[in-house]
């Protein structure tokens, strides 16, 4: 499969993204500058992590005025896979392609450390070769990832099953110690109505090799390769 | 010149002001001829200040080894390189920024991360891990909480935002620090061993490039103020500190390895102390040329700067480069991808000057070799205190034996120098990369080297307390116990960086602190063949005529041969024998338990022999090659039940009991908390004991089995004593201390 990675100014983890796709499962991973306008044929977009633009506004809010945004929205909007990562996911929610915003972490400080993720639906591209329940041993790395919503949008999450990852305790309960953000029903990462675009705070090519302690994130990864291509996307 | 300079007069007064002696000032006229010009004397202060000159520092700095087969480059340039095999090389340095981070914890600390960042791409080499050597006065105080908490803030916002993971470090506490935290942060790239870059002015000619962020009039004589002690005005000095952009910065970064993927490049260094001034003359005196530059051209965000302010600025995030000819537009090319400014100010000359234009007029002209060459070297009166003998008395029996061993294990592990610091660590990013193989929190960082099976170990290291009580055994020690962290870790020592951070020089005493540790540290480089690449002197951290304890910190670079041999401290696995490598004695001077416990800083530090400290080191290190060490953790704070203790808990996710007994020949809390150097614990399976005392005794170092691993109790015996605590106790007392001290309970659970 085709990886795109957007690269905004202050990005940092698009080599860490870039790695895992290309070292560790062997596909092809460019690496997009934001100021590109157009897109080629990728079969999936990554947002990475990092601090686009400085994040000295609203986090993301800069970057969604980013030129490559438009190429992005279209890519979604014809049914092509996004993924947005810690920052990616804040720059999805203020681009409007994901619901809901990231606030400040309810410690008023920056955390950084494994937390334990619950797999709440495998009825996405992204979480097809989990198991339902799931528990995922991921990093978090973020200091606005307390994830809010009104009542009636979280409503219709649940409803319509878009709540993909929870915070939990390493046996998998949603206890309140286990949300080391002050999430929302403790919210980790929620996908569109149509599943193709999804956000999440952990970053799960933090978590795709033994040697660094866990290889939980590659769950995701290897769910998105054996989805295949997008049939609306076939390469021209 | 004369009248075209349209600037004060310089008098006497102005003199003083900048900090200039009437000797040196009768210099820099000798060097000129004639007086100099406001901006002239804005440039000799600055370069003749103690930071940026080494005046006082020099002489005995250079008494440091500094050359061995891996050193690519050692002390002079930005930062030490070394050798690392396979075609990469490590290029790292540690640098202090006490002095702003008391007048501005947050900023002070954040731009002294962004500073010596700089001093590592400007090399040609990707940033990738920091490390911080933090020390605070006691946090019972508020006003130490709200340093420690402004500077942990400032590294955590540049550091994660510039993308350079913060993965360890050390953080420290006395009474001496209340007036004069330190923050000192170490940072570390990968370069190709052959596309080290280095800062000089080379080719007349040749254009002189500013890139980066715009000059405004922040940092003006951050240098100067650097080099003098405090009083109680010291925060009206507030401006003289520098705001950072980690943003800007990572753009720099990126920018700047862009280019040097191209040959347009000749030489770089960044702006940090002493701004366009200090960068500018030091690369042409490096290269042996002349530079010329016109302040009209320089970007700037504040109307109306004078010359003297736009070469004095520290402005952060700025670079000074000189490229080919014609390499102008490649440069520009590269910049404006990231909407930075790249801008050509001046030229590289062969007439050896420095010169400084506003337009047509000329406002500083200077000889290069005279300024840089001719900078004051000072051989500061020095002699040992007469207080110190009375300081190193210790009469050990007049302290009482502890009631409660158990009970001062448990105070000794929720004292903020030992207890756990992930509330610390945890605000920064110490994963990004993807090469953390052992994070914050053990001896030392384990890094994987991508794209070959080795790795590398960074430790910081340095016991104020010790060099206190005597500079020469304190400065051995600090290198002593950064190689042990890093044999520990599974990794060779292979060459140090060092802040040596002293009182005021002026002053014989602390001259005599300053050239006794470095003669310590000097002796063990040589002893354990880990020359020293570079550093930096911090002197003046003193308030109001109190100066910090002497406090050398060694930054030690270690190598992996196999990746697979990175060792935590840890227990591994219920069964496992632990054994002690090394000897006991009985010294109870200097350690934390004596602190803690009694309130005293008397004695005599451990005593150090560097022959055994070698020989333990090697034993440690072929045991872990021969892969029969499950754990390996440094007995130092707070003595061997310390480091049975963190064996237990220091693995948050895996913790295990131990079963120890001691054999006893000395005083019971010498035996337990007492701090005697070349010590290790190892944990091995039962089948590998035999293996280790092989090892051991082709070393000729003694191996001592004590107990076993297992259970969920912490029991620790001999003939007088009968530790048994529960684990989770331990646990509690260590990682629940420093929230505590902040006022912070903890809502999340590290386990379930």
């Amino acid at each position: 499969m085709r990886f795109g990675i957007i690269v905004f100014p202050g990005s940092n983890c698009e080599l860490d993204c870039q790695w895992v796709l290309q070292g560790v499962l062997g596909q092809q991973a460019d690496l997009l500058w934001h100021k590109e306008s157009t897109l080629k044929d990728y079969d999936c977009l990554i947002l990475p992590g990092g601090f686009a633009h400085g994040d000295y506004l609203r986090t993301g809010a800069v970057a969604r005025f980013s030129p490559i945004m438009a190429a992005v929205e279209d890519h979604a909007r014809r049914g092509g896979l996004v993924l947005g990562i810690c920052n990616g996911f804040q720059i999805l929610c203020e681009a409007g392609l994901l619901p809901g915003v990231l606030l400040r972490n309810a410690s008023l400080n920056f955390i950084c450390r494994q937390v334990h993720v619950r797999v709440e639906t495998t009825q996405t591209p992204f979480t097809a070769g989990c198991t339902e329940g799931q528990v995922l041993r991921v990093p978090i790395n973020h200091n606005e990832g307390r994830y809010y919503a009104d009542g009636e949008t979280v409503a219709r999450l649940q409803g319509q099953n878009q709540i993909i990852f929870r915070y939990v305790t390493p046996a998998g309960e949603a206890a309140p110690e286990a949300n080391p953000n002050g999430s929302l029903d403790h919210i980790a990462g929620v996908c569109n109505q149509r599943r193709n675009v999804l956000g999440l705070m952990p970053h799960p090519e933090r978590a795709a090799e033994e040697l660094l302690g866990s290889t939980s994130g590659l769950l995701l990864f290897e769910s998105i390769l054996s989805s295949g291509p997008a049939p609306s996307l076939a390469h021209g | 010149m004369g009248d075209s300079m349209h600037e004060p007069a310089v008098t006497a007064e102005t003199i003083a002001a900048h900090q200039m002696t009437s000797e040196e000032y009768d210099r820099a006229v000798a060097i000129l001829g004639r007086e100099p010009s406001l901006t002239e004397l804005g440039i000799f202060s600055v370069m003749w200040s103690e930071h940026c000159s080494y005046k006082s520092s020099k002489i005995h700095l250079q008494t440091l080894p500094t050359s061995g087969s891996r050193i690519v480059q050692g002390p002079g340039e930005n930062a030490g390189v070394v050798d690392l095999g396979n075609g990469f090389a490590a290029v790292f340095k540690m640098e202090s920024h006490n002095h702003p981070s008391y007048i501005e914890p947050c900023q002070g600390a954040a731009t002294g991360v962004g500073g010596i960042i700089r001093d590592i791409f400007t090399m040609g080499a990707r940033p990738i891990v920091l490390l911080d050597s933090l020390r605070f006065g006691p946090l019972t105080e508020a006003r130490n909480r709200y340093i420690m908490g402004g500077v942990v803030g400032g590294i955590s916002g540049y550091g994660n935002a510039v993308g350079v993971p913060t993965v360890g470090g050390e953080v420290g506490f006395g009474e001496c620090y209340s007036h004069n935290p330190l923050v000192n942060v170490l940072c570390l790239g990968i370069a190709p061993v052959d596309r080290v870059f280095y800062a000089r002015a080379g080719g007349i000619g040749n254009p002189v490039i500013y890139v980066g962020a715009k000059t405004g009039r922040d940092g003006i004589h951050g240098a100067t103020m650097a080099s003098e002690t405090f009083d109680e005005k010291s925060e009206e000095r507030r401006p003289t500190v520098q705001v950072g952009d980690p943003f800007r910065e990572k753009l720099l970064i990126e920018a700047c390895l862009e280019l040097m993927q191209t040959d347009a490049l000749i030489g770089i260094q960044d702006m940090g102390a002493a701004g366009l001034t200090c960068s500018s003359c030091e690369m042409a005196s490096r290269a042996g040329t002349g530079v010329e530059i016109d302040v009209r051209l320089v970007p700037r965000r504040e109307e109306g700067m004078t010359s003297y302010e736009v070469m004095l600025s520290e402005s952060q995030e700025r670079m000074l480069l000189v490229t080919r000819q014609g390499a102008e537009a490649t440069v520009q090319k590269i910049f404006a991808r990231y909407d930075l400014d790249a801008v050509v100010v001046g030229r590289v000359t062969g007439d050896g000057m420095m010169r400084v234009r506003d337009g047509e007029r000329v406002v500083a002209e200077i000889p290069v070799k005279g300024l840089v060459g001719d900078a004051p070297i000072y051989r500061r009166r020095m002699s040992r205190p007469i207080w110190q003998d009375t300081l190193q008395q210790l009469r050990v029996e007049m302290i009482p034996l502890p009631d409660d061993y158990g009970e001062v294990l448990l105070q000794l592990l929720a004292s903020p120098a030992i207890a756990c610091k992930a509330m610390v660590w945890e605000r920064y990013d110490h994963m990004l990369f993807l090469n953390t193989v052992v994070g914050p929190g053990a001896d030392a960082v384990v890094l994987r080297l991508k794209g070959t099976e080795k790795g590398i170990a960074l430790a910081t290291d340095g016991n104020g307390r010790y060099t206190f009580l005597d500079p020469f055994t304190g400065g051995m020690i600090a290198v002593a116990e950064a190689a042990r962290n890093v044999v520990a870790s599974g990794a060779e020592p292979i060459a140090i960086t060092n802040c040596l951070n002293f009182g005021d020089p002026t002053r014989a005493e602390i001259m005599w602190q300053f050239a006794e540790a470095v003669r310590g540290m000097a002796d063990a480089c040589g002893a354990l063949q880990t020359p020293v690449t570079g550093g930096n002197v911090s002197l003046y951290n003193e308030t109001m005529g109190k100066a910090i304890f002497p406090t050398p910190i060694v930054g030690m670079l270690g190598i992996l041969e196999h990746i697979s041999h990175a060792t935590t401290p840890a227990w591994k696995e219920p069964g496992d024998v632990v054994v002690l490598l090394g000897e006991t004695r009985e010294e109870l001077g200097g350690s934390e338990y004596l602190k803690v416990c009694h309130g005293l800083v008397q004695g005599r530090p451990p005593v150090l022999d560097l022959d055994l400290e070698r020989r333990v080191q090697r034993c440690c290190l072929d045991a872990i090659r021969a892969h029969v060490v499950r754990s390996a953790h440094d007995c130092s704070d707070g003595g061997l039940a310390v480091a049975l203790a963190e064996g237990c808990i220091s693995d948050s996710d895996k913790q295990v009991g131990v079963d120890v007994t001691l054999p006893e020949a000395i005083r019971s809390d010498a035996l337990l908390f007492g701090e005697s150097q070349s010590r290790i614990v190892l944990s091995v399976r039962e089948a590998d004991v035999s293996k280790v005392q092989v090892i051991a005794d082709h070393h000729g170092v003694k191996v001592t089995p004590v107990g076993r691993t297992g259970g969920s109790r912490f029991i620790c015996r001999s003939r007088t004593f009968h530790i048994d605590l529960p684990v989770g106790d331990l646990d509690r007392a260590w990682r629940g201390s420093l929230p505590a001290l902040f006022g912070q309970g903890r809502p999340e659970a590290r386990n379930a």
